[in-house]
This record gives structure tokens, C-alpha cells and sequence, in this order.
């Protein structure tokens, strides 16, 4: 008989116009003889109804050490579903936790069930997790033990790295041809309109700012000289490797960790190939090559940039300008540029491929192997820059 | 007596001008466990996602209750596809969430309980799969099966009248299988809920299937249907046997497995 009442709920469901029906309030009432209480149940217990508080029933449980038994009456339930559900577990775990005796054979059908596959499985109680506050030492000691652990997981990358350049060099290291150019495709020819774009820009910001302090003495023409000295030496390789760690950089991370979350290198492994070599090599290999190129190409496009602003609102011609940029750079400010830009090729090669490598099983890991992709990429290019300009510096080059 | 509860009427999928299938005409009644059926690539999971509003049909209907899903506007769409929900075949947890959190998701964008009472239903869900106490793990910290007993509490978060499975079975040891079997029996049973599944896993369609559709890669259409054990002793159809028979497809040795396997079910 339950169960085809029940589905008379089912078929009110169905229907959506009886599904917008209004409600039937709940009620509990609580009827107590002797040592025995009853939970009579009235009403619709459903997710979006204003349920009646438990706490009276619990209080009155707690307090009542002459209740021995719990009784449930439900002729006037109407529809319920986890609303009741959640309800009766915390009166059966109350009853339980009282030693009361729980009688639920009057319960409908369908909740005796839910019950009973609740009751099921226990709780893992080892399963439950606590905050532990960690105190100050604590935090400072583990964020001492987690920077070694990266500087160690640096290292140790760095060295796989070299190793399989050195089987490259003896030609023994495998990968396949076709991912090389692949490669030079994705960071070449690809990059090359934002590239364009951003050391445009550049050239001409450059231009901008140095012009309006030169033409206070009159000295316009000098704008050539900066420009033309800042592209090449600092700003052309600097902003490629700016762009390329966006670019190209958290493309590696995201793609390795991709293949990482797929089992896709692990796949690689179990069939002989070793991922540094198969995966890493012709990644790194295609920036070293490309990234001397862009450099070059962003310093050419910061220096028409240059001129542009120079020729349109400074009154300085053309020819002026080239000429004057043309006696200003030497072939060694071009050396210094294209290898700084091939160190930053470099650097983000490594850490985009060691941030795809070292990635988690999820998809959230991925997302963080780009974040953290791009900012070692930067972090790298940024001290390496400093670095070398303060050598160059110091050597007078 | 059988209400359906959704209606697939004359419906062709395709993507693009590739037709996945077409022609299908069947209904899904309610309190059934629907089986789709069929060999790889047949197109059983680009009907579920026809089904739960993913992909557009086209051509053809598909109704719940008397509603055209793919006729009726966002809104209604929207309120239609909240009350059925999904376990996708690996769970498809939010990785960045908890248990607690991929759970409590739909229930506090969709209800307007209270967060205390969201944690009672949270728990309550993770206990009916067998999941009591894992509510503050992270999905990449437990195993599959338990990803996948997990998504179904998720799917069953709003107390859904559809719940749809895809290969729910899959990549779950003979015991596992079975358990999730009966626990989606039992919810059946207990929530008067309509379970839709995709699957080929033999064990299963026969253990739980009350109802079925069997579609074919080659002719793209559905060339049977009915509940799985009278297929399978009634069918004439060799495609349909070879598969409800792993390849044993001879009538006279297929129908001693036949009384064997009835007898081991």
C-alpha cells in the first residue's frame, strides 16, 4: 500500500503544474507515554519548505532519561526527501547517543532503505579531518624545508636537462623530428604578431618618454641613440622573453601536465622513451633557436617604432634617424641582446617543461603548473638580466 | 501501470552533416533502470548528452513528462534538467573542491537552505554511497571508485527524479561493479527515482536492467529494445545476441549459457 501511495508523489512530480502546488506545512508533534515518545510527522518535508526546529525533541531527549523508546508516526507525511532524511538522522543519532531504542518499522518504505544504507557503512572516523593550527615556527621551518626541497627538484631537473643534451650531442637522444618543428611553428611564425606588436609599442613608449627630455635641449636627434641602443642591448630580447613565458612558457606547463594528468607520460616511459628527451629537448631546442631570431626581429620593429614618433612629431627626418641609429649601434650591442635573449630562451624552457613535468594528477594541478610556469619564467629572466647587465657592465662591453 | 517519464520521439543526431544516429523512437518509464546499449562508438554517450541537454538533437524531440526539452526556452530547459542528474563516467568532480564542496554546489545555487542544513544534506548524501567522514578530501585523494561513488552523491544532491549514468561500471573491479549495482538498485527502489544507463557491461544490464534500447554503428538506428533478459531469450536478431552473448552467437549452445547465467543472476 506504501508503495503505490508513493507513487502517487511521483506522478505529482512528473507533472509540472501540480510540481508548482503549493506545499502542505510541516508539523511535529510530539506525543509522549510513559517511557515511550512519538515523533508524528504531518506535512510535505521538501528541500525548499520552512521546516519545524528539532530542537525541542532533542532537548527533551537529553533530558529525559525516562524515555526509552522512540516511535515514529507518518499517516499525515506527505511528500519528503533529503530535508526529512537529514531531520531523522539527527533524531536516530541522538536517540542512538541516548541509548533510546529507535523503532523505524513504521517509517515509509523507501526511508527505511535510505536508512539502512546510511547505517551501512560507518563513518570513518580516521577518514575525518581536523584543522590543526600550526604554530609560527612551524610554518616558517616548513617553508624553509619546501624551498630546499625546490631548490634540490631545480637541480636535479637542470641536471636530467644537460644529460639529455648530452645524448643529444652524441646523437642518441630520441624524439621525433616532426615535434621539433612543431615546436619552432608554435614559437616562431605564431609569436611573431604579438611580438611585433608589443616591441612596436615599446620602441615607441621609448621614444616618447626620452624625446620629451630631449627636446628641452634641442638634442631630438639623440631620441635615435636610445631608442636604438635601449632595443637592442635591453628592451628587444627582454620583452620577447616577456611574451614567450606568457606565451610559450605556460603552453609547455599546461601541455605537459596535461599529458602528465592523462598518464600519457608515464606511457611514454613504459615504451622506452625518456619523457627529457622526448618531451623537453625538442621544447628547448626549438626556443634556443627561435628566440635570437625574435630578439632581432622585436629590436628591428621598437626601432621603426622609434622613428615614427621621432619623424612625425620632432622634426627629424628619416634618413636622419637611420643614419644616426646606424652609427649608435655596434655588432657587440647586437651580440649582447640576441645572447641575453638566448639564456632567456633558455630559462623558460626549463622551468615552462619543469613546472609541466613536476605536475599534480588534477586539473586544478595544471592550471597552478601554468601560474607557476610563468612566474619562475619571469622570476629567471628578470635576475639572469640583471645579472648579465651588471657583467657586461663591469667588463665594459 | 507504466507513466513514461521521458519520451524520445524520431530523434536524429549528428555532428554536422555526420549522422551518429537516427530514428529513434522509444519511452522511458518511470521507476525504470533504462539500459542504452551497443558496441563501441554507436553513439550511447552522445545520446546521453542529447538527453541531459548538452548537445542539440537534429531532428526529433525529446520530452519530459509532456515538456519538449529542446523546444522549450532556457529558462524552463534549465528548471527541466534540475530535477535529473548526472554521474559522468569519471566522476567529473571539481578538482579544486572538497567532497563537501562538489556536493553543497548545486544545493546552495539552487535552494535557498540555510548552510548548516546544506552540511546535514552533504553528509547525509556522502553517507547513503558509503562515503560517511570524507567530506573535507580533496577528489584527486581518493580512488576511482570512491570518485565515482562521490559523483553520484553529487548527482543526487537535488533529489533528482532522473538520475543518468555513464558507464558507471567502468574502471570498477567485479565487486565494486556489483555493490554500485545495488546501491543504484536500492536508490531506485527508495527515491522512486528513473535511472537512465549507458553501459555494455553485461553483468550489470542483466542484474539491474528493467528496460533497454540496443543501437547499432552500422545502420545507425536502434534495432532493438525491451527489457535485457527477454532480449536476450527472445531475440532474433544476431547483432543483438552476439553482444548479450559476448560473440556466442549459435542459438542451441547460447541457450544453455542462457538458463546458466539466468540461474547465476
Amino acid at each position: 500500500m506504501i508503495l503505490s501511495w508513493q507513487y502517487d508523489i511521483f506522478l505529482l512530480h512528473l507533472n509540472p503544474s501540480v510540481m508548482i502546488a503549493t506545499y502542505l506545512p510541516c508539523e511535529i508533534k510530539l506525543i509522549q507515554h510513559d517511557a515511550t515518545i512519538e515523533l508524528a510527522l504531518a506535512g510535505d518535508w521538501v528541500l525548499d519548505a520552512d521546516t519545524p526546529s528539532l530542537e525541542p525533541l532533542l532537548t527533551q531527549m537529553l533530558k529525559g532519561s525516562t524515555i526509552k523508546r522512540l516511535v515514529f508516526s507518518t499517516q499525515a507525511l506527505g511528500h519528503w526527501d533529503s530535508l526529512l532524511m537529514t531531520d531523522l538522522i539527527r533524531v536516530i543519532d541522538q536517540g542512538v547517543h541516548q541509548c533510546i531504542e529507535v523503532d523505524t518499522t513504521t517509517l515509509p518504505e523507501g526511508i527505511q532503505g535510505l536508512l539502512s544504507l546510511v547505517y551501512a557503512v560507518p563513518e570513518r572516523l580516521d577518514a575525518k579531518r581536523h584543522d590543526t593550527k600550526r604554530r609560527w615556527l612551524e610554518v616558517i621551518g616548513q617553508g624553509a624545508i619546501n624551498a630546499a626541497n625546490e631548490a634540490s627538484s631545480l637541480l636535479i631537473f637542470i641536471g636530467e636537462t644537460v644529460l639529455s643534451v648530452g645524448a643529444l650531442v652524441r646523437g642518441k637522444a630520441r624524439f621525433r623530428n616532426i615535434d621539433l618543428w612543431i615546436n619552432i611553428q608554435d614559437c616562431g611564425p605564431s609569436a611573431v604578431p604579438i611580438v611585433t606588436l608589443i616591441s612596436f609599442l615599446i620602441g615607441l613608449i621609448l621614444a616618447f618618454v626620452g624625446a620629451l627630455q630631449l627636446a628641452l635641449f634641442g638634442a631630438q636627434i639623440y631620441i635615435a641613440d636610445m631608442v636604438g641602443l635601449g632595443m637592442t642591448r635591453e628592451m628587444g630580447g627582454f620583452m620577447a622573453a616577456i611574451i614567450m613565458s606568457g606565451r610559450t612558457g605556460a603552453a609547455f606547463a599546461a601541455q605537459l601536465g596535461t599529458m602528465q594528468v592523462n598518464s600519457e607520460i608515464d606511457a611514454l616511459k613504459t615504451m622506452g622513451f625518456k619523457p627529457m628527451e622526448f618531451l623537453v629537448l625538442p621544447r628547448m631546442l626549438a626556443l634556443i633557436l627561435i628566440m635570437p631570431m625574435l630578439c632581432l626581429y622585436a629590436d628591428l620593429m621598437g626601432i621603426i617604432g622609434g622613428s615614427l614618433v621621432t619623424v612625425g612629431f620632432f622634426d627629424v627626418s628619416f634618413l636622419e634617424y637611420f643614419e644616426r641609429t646606424s652609427g649608435a649601434i655596434h655588432l657587440k650591442d647586437l651580440m649582447v641582446g640576441v645572447t641575453k635573449c638566448s639564456v632567456f630562451g633558455v630559462l623558460i624552457a626549463l622551468s615552462g617543461c619543469m613546472r609541466g613535468m613536476q605536475c599534480g594528477r588534477s586539473a586544478s594541478a595544471v592550471g597552478k603548473a601554468a601560474t607557476s610556469a610563468v612566474v619562475t619564467c619571469i622570476v629567471f629572466i628578470v635576475i639572469a638580466d640583471s645579472t648579465m647587465t651588471l657583467i657586461c657592465n663591469r667588463l665594459g662591453i | 501501470m507504466a507513466t513514461p517519464c521521458l519520451t524520445i520521439r524520431n530523434m536524429t543526431m549528428a555532428y554536422g552533416d555526420f549522422v551518429i544516429q537516427r530514428d529513434l523512437d522509444f519511452t522511458i518509464n518511470r521507476g525504470d533502470i533504462f539500459i542504452i546499449m551497443g558496441g563501441s562508438g554507436c553513439g550511447k554517450s552522445t545520446l546521453l548528452m542529447h538527453l541531459i541537454g548538452l548537445q542539440h538533437p537534429a531532428k526529433g524531440q525529446v520530452f519530459y513528462g509532456t515538456e519538449s526539452l529542446w523546444e522549450a526556452d532556457i529558462n524552463v530547459r534549465q528548471r527541466i534538467l534540475q530535477r535529473t542528474g548526472v554521474l559522468f563516467q569519471s566522476g567529473a568532480l571539481l578538482s579544486s573542491m572538497t567532497l563537501a564542496e562538489n556536493i553543497a554546489l548545486p544545493l546552495s545555487q539552487h535552494t535557498k537552505l540555510g548552510a548548516m542544513r546544506i552540511r546535514e544534506i552533504v553528509s547525509y548524501k556522502l553517507a547513503l554511497v558509503g562515503l560517511a567522514g570524507f567530506e573535507d578530501y580533496y577528489p584527486a585523494e581518493i580512488s576511482g571508485g570512491m570518485q565515482k561513488r562521490a559523483g553520484l552523491a553529487r548527482a543526487m544532491a537535488l533529489d533528482p527524479e532522473i538520475l543518468y549514468f555513464d558507464e558507471p561500471s567502468a574502471g570498477l573491479d567485479p565487486i565494486s561493479a556489483k555493490l554500485l549495482d545495488d546501491l543504484i538498485r536500492s536508490l531506485r527502489d527508495n527515491l522512486g527515482s528513473t535511472i537512465v544507463m549507458v553501459t555494455h557491461e553485461l553483468a550489470s544490464i542483466f542484474a539491474i536492467g528493467t528496460n533497454s534500447v540496443f543501437l547499432d554503428a552500422d545502420i545507425k538506428t536502434m534495432i532493438a529494445g525491451g527489457p535485457p533478459k527477454q532480449l536476450l531469450a527472445e531475440s532474433s536478431d544476431p547483432k543483438v545476441l552476439r553482444f548479450l552473448t559476448r560473440g556466442l552467437m549459435e542459438k542451441q549452445s547460447l541457450h544453455k549459457i542462457n538458463i546458466q547465467e539466468h540461474n547465476e543472476l
